[in-house]
């Protein structure tokens, strides 16, 4: 009976020391993992959208709750003015999400770039979307308002040829980050300010 | 029997060099050694997990009740597994994704275990830290051999540096998973043939 005693008592005192130490070291490393996670997975879509930019837009970025939902937005700062960010929308491709960022000057309510992230595509067809700068810069100097469309369906994006549904995804992405824009813009505006 | 600290490190190195005299943990030397640079990486992680698993389990040698010592070793051992992991995200991103589920299977290396068992359960602090770093030491030197060997007929670089100008046809046999065996083989016959002599 003692060495049964025994044995629960090491193996629990055991478990929960490691257990805490681990939840320590979480703790610790939680911020510098999401940025270092932010600069090799996102990093180059968000240096290429804000580039000129005189800031670092990775350091320089701030959450706001939408619903249950945190939304991360980077700041892009131009000729001393903090009047860029860049944000994630999601749309659906040939072979899963497809996540995207999209850069939009607040001054004008312009789409200032555009950039695929994650995907899931063709390799060579689909994958094009974020390869291929010709489909993404169709998006550059576009207005937040319409949803956007790829040609056969009314809008007027071209579409990649032989990736009608992965381009028709990047649309639906970036309607949908025009939407969060819509929605959170007084927000955005309000928290940009300490930027400047 | 009682050898000094140094016996005990060295033995690591040559004697009981793990994939090459134990062979063991064959897993990551097969799988990470497409180059020098992720070989000295996953070795680096498991001298530092070795190491440390090696005091722990020595300082706590009177302590573990020898029915669950296993379990209790497991548990040392995946901690300070989950300890790098969470390091090396935090500071060398591009090399964790490059090693990935790698790290986590530290946890079931032989090697860790063995020495724990073999070696910590029975033995001192010190005696245990010579044992671990020596261990892992060979480790990381073997992983590191393999890895350039591979790298550099492989793809024809050595830390992702060209050394045989553009000019050179890469031999992709070596970093695809049969070149490994191959590799592994043909040092295991040489260190043999080295050793027996």
């Amino acid at each position: 009976m003692r060495e049964i005693i025994k044995m629960i008592v090491v193996l629990t005192v055991l478990s929960s020391f490691s257990g805490g130490l681990l939840a320590a070291i979480r703790g610790g490393t939680k911020e510098k993992i999401e940025y270092q996670q932010l600069v090799f997975v996102k990093g180059p879509a968000i240096r290429n959208i804000l580039e000129g930019c005189s800031n670092d837009p990775i350091v320089d970025r701030f959450k706001i709750k939408d619903g249950d939902i945190e939304r991360s937005f980077f700041v892009g700062v131009f000729d001393g003015k903090a009047n860029t960010v860049a944000f994630e929308g999601v749309g659906k491709g040939f072979g899963g999400d497809i996540g995207l960022m999209v850069g939009v000057s607040i001054d004008d309510d312009k789409i200032i770039g555009m950039g695929v992230t994650t995907h899931s595509e063709t390799p060579g067809i689909g994958t094009k979307a974020k390869t291929d700068p010709k489909f993404s810069n169709q998006f550059k100097g576009l207005a937040v308002v319409e949803p956007y469309k790829i040609k056969p369906d009314g809008g007027g994006i071209d579409a990649i040829s032989g990736a009608t549904v992965t381009s028709r995804g990047v649309c639906v992405g970036v309607t949908n980050a025009a939407e969060i824009y819509k929605r959170l813009k007084p927000q955005i505006a309000d928290k940009i300010k300490e930027f400047k | 029997m009682a050898k000094s600290i140094t016996q005990e490190f060295v033995k690591g190195l040559w004697d009981e060099i793990p994939p090459f005299r134990l062979v063991l943990g064959l897993c990551p030397v097969l799988a990470v050694t497409k180059s020098v640079e992720n070989g000295l990486g996953m070795g680096v992680a498991v001298v530092f997990v070795l190491v440390c698993s090696n005091i722990l389990v020595s300082l706590l040698r009177n302590i573990i009740p020898s029915k669950v010592r296993i379990a209790c070793f497991i548990v040392i051992i995946a901690t300070f597994v989950i300890v790098v992991e969470l390091l090396m995200q935090a500071y060398t991103y591009p090399l964790f994704l490059k090693l990935g589920i790698f790290i986590p299977l530290i946890v079931v290396n032989c090697v860790l275990l063995g020495r724990a068992e073999a070696f910590a359960y029975k033995n001192g602090v010190i005696a245990s830290i010579a044992d671990g770093l020596g261990i892992g030491i060979g480790f990381t030197i073997s992983l590191t051999a393999l890895g350039a060997l591979r790298e550099v007929f492989g793809s024809g670089t050595f830390f992702g540096i060209s050394v045989f100008g553009p000019s050179f046809q890469p031999f992709t046999f070596m970093v695809e998973a049969p070149g490994a065996f191959v590799c592994l083989g043909l040092m295991l016959c040489m260190m043999n043939l080295a050793g027996n002599k």
